[in-house]
C-alpha cells in the first residue's frame, strides 16, 4: 500500500537531481483547457508531456495549462515558448504527437511543421 | 464528454478562472440509493443570485473567445439524461458549490473514468490551488489532500514529475480498494 512517507524518499532523490532551473529561463509548454479542449483530449496530452519529461529527465521545462486557445475544432491545442523564440501552437495534439514534439522541438530545438496551426491554414 | 472525470476536469476549470485557492472534489458512489454524486466546491469569486439562475444555460457565458459557455450545460444535459440533475449554489466573495446527481445505475451514466488522471492534472498545472478529493463507496472513503503532500515534501514543488506521479499512482491504489477494481 502506497503511503504518504514514501514521499519523503522520492524528496531527497528529486532535490539531488533539481539543479540550475532557477538561474535560466526554461522552455513552456501551454495546454488549452477549455471545455472543448478537455472532450477532445487535452488531459491525455498533458500527462503524456509530464511522463515524457520524467522518463528523459528533461529539467527546466514547465507544463501548464490556459482556459482556452481559441479554435474549438482545431483542439486539443497546445503552445510552446522557448527563450528568445517566437511561440509555436500545436493543433489538434495526440499523445504520439507530443513524443515527436518533444524530441525534436523541447530537446532539439526544431519545431515540428506538420504539426503546428500554420500547416493547417494552408 | 466520455466520462465523469473529464466532467470533473471542467467543472474544476471554472473554479480555477474565479481563483479559488482551495477545490474540493467530493464522489459519493451510493448504489443503495441508486444515486452517484459529484460536488465540487471551491472558494472562488462566486456569483451573484442572478448570475446563478443562468448559469445553466448555454447561451451564458463571461468567456470572450466564444458566444456559448458549454461546461455546465454539458453537466447539466449529463445528469438529466439519467434521471439526475445539477444545482449550483454560490454567493460572490466566498464560493460556489456544483452538485450533480446521477442515477448510478441509469444505463445513459458515464463511467467515472480515470479520476487519477484528473487529479494529477489539476494539480500539475495549478501548483498554488489545493485540493481536497475524497471519494466514498459502499466499502469505504479515499481521501487525497495536497496540503498533507506539500508538508512532506517540504520546498520540493509540487508540479515535480516524480511528485505529479506519485500522486496518480496513490489514487489509483487507493480507488482499486474501496471501487474494488471495478469499472464504475
Ligand atoms: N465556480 C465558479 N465560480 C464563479 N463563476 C463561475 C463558476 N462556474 C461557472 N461560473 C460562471 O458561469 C459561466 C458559465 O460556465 P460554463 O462552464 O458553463 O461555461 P464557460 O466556463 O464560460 O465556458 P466553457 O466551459 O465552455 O469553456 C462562466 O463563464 C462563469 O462566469
Ligand atoms: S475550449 Fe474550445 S477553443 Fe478553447
Ligand atoms: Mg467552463
Amino acid at each position: 500500500m502506497k503511503s504518504l512517507n514514501e514521499l519523503e524518499e522520492i524528496r531527497k532523490r528529486a532535490l539531488e537531481s533539481v539543479n540550475l532551473r532557477k538561474d535560466r529561463e526554461g522552455t513552456r509548454v501551454v495546454v488549452g483547457m477549455g471545455t472543448c479542449g478537455i472532450a477532445a483530449g487535452a488531459r491525455p496530452v498533458l500527462l503524456a508531456f509530464l511522463e515524457e519529461i520524467k522518463k528523459r529527465n528533461i529539467q527546466d521545462v514547465t507544463v501548464t495549462q490556459t482556459g482556452c486557445i481559441g479554435v474549438c475544432r482545431l483542439e486539443p491545442m497546445v503552445e510552446v515558448y522557448r527563450p528568445g523564440e517566437e511561440k509555436v501552437t500545436y493543433i489538434k495534439m495526440t499523445p504520439d504527437k507530443v513524443k515527436r514534439i518533444i524530441a525534436e522541438h523541447i530537446v532539439n530545438g526544431r519545431s515540428v511543421t506538420e504539426y503546428t496551426i500554420g500547416a493547417e491554414e494552408k | 464528454m466520455e466520462d465523469l472525470s473529464l466532467y470533473i476536469l471542467d467543472i474544476a476549470q471554472n473554479s480555477i478562472s474565479a481563483s479559488a485557492t482551495v477545490i474540493e472534489i467530493f464522489v459519493i458512489e451510493d448504489e443503495e440509493k441508486d444515486k452517484l454524486v459529484l460536488t465540487i466546491r471551491d472558494n472562488g469569486k462566486g456569483m451573484d443570485p442572478k448570475t446563478v439562475e443562468r448559469v445553466t444555460d448555454p447561451f451564458y457565458t463571461t468567456r470572450t473567445t466564444r458566444k456559448v459557455g458549454l461546461g455546465l450545460s454539458l453537466l447539466d444535459a449529463a445528469a438529466k439524461a439519467c434521471g439526475g440533475s445539477v444545482v449550483v449554489d454560490s454567493q460572490l466573495g466566498v464560493g460556489t458549490e456544483v452538485r450533480a446527481e446521477f442515477g448510478y445505475r441509469s444505463i445513459d451514466r458515464p463511467p467515472l473514468g480515470k479520476m487519477d488522471d484528473t487529479i494529477a492534472t489539476l494539480v500539475a498545472c495549478n501548483p498554488m490551488v489545493d485540493f481536497v478529493y475524497t471519494h466514498n463507496t459502499s466499502r469505504g472513503t479515499f481521501k487525497f489532500d495536497t496540503r498533507d503532500v506539500r508538508q512532506k515534501i517540504e520546498d520540493l514543488p509540487i508540479e515535480h514529475p516524480d511528485i505529479i506521479n506519485w500522486i496518480g499512482c496513490y489514487i489509483r491504489e487507493g480507488l482499486n480498494v474501496i471501487c474494488g477494481g471495478g469499472n464504475t
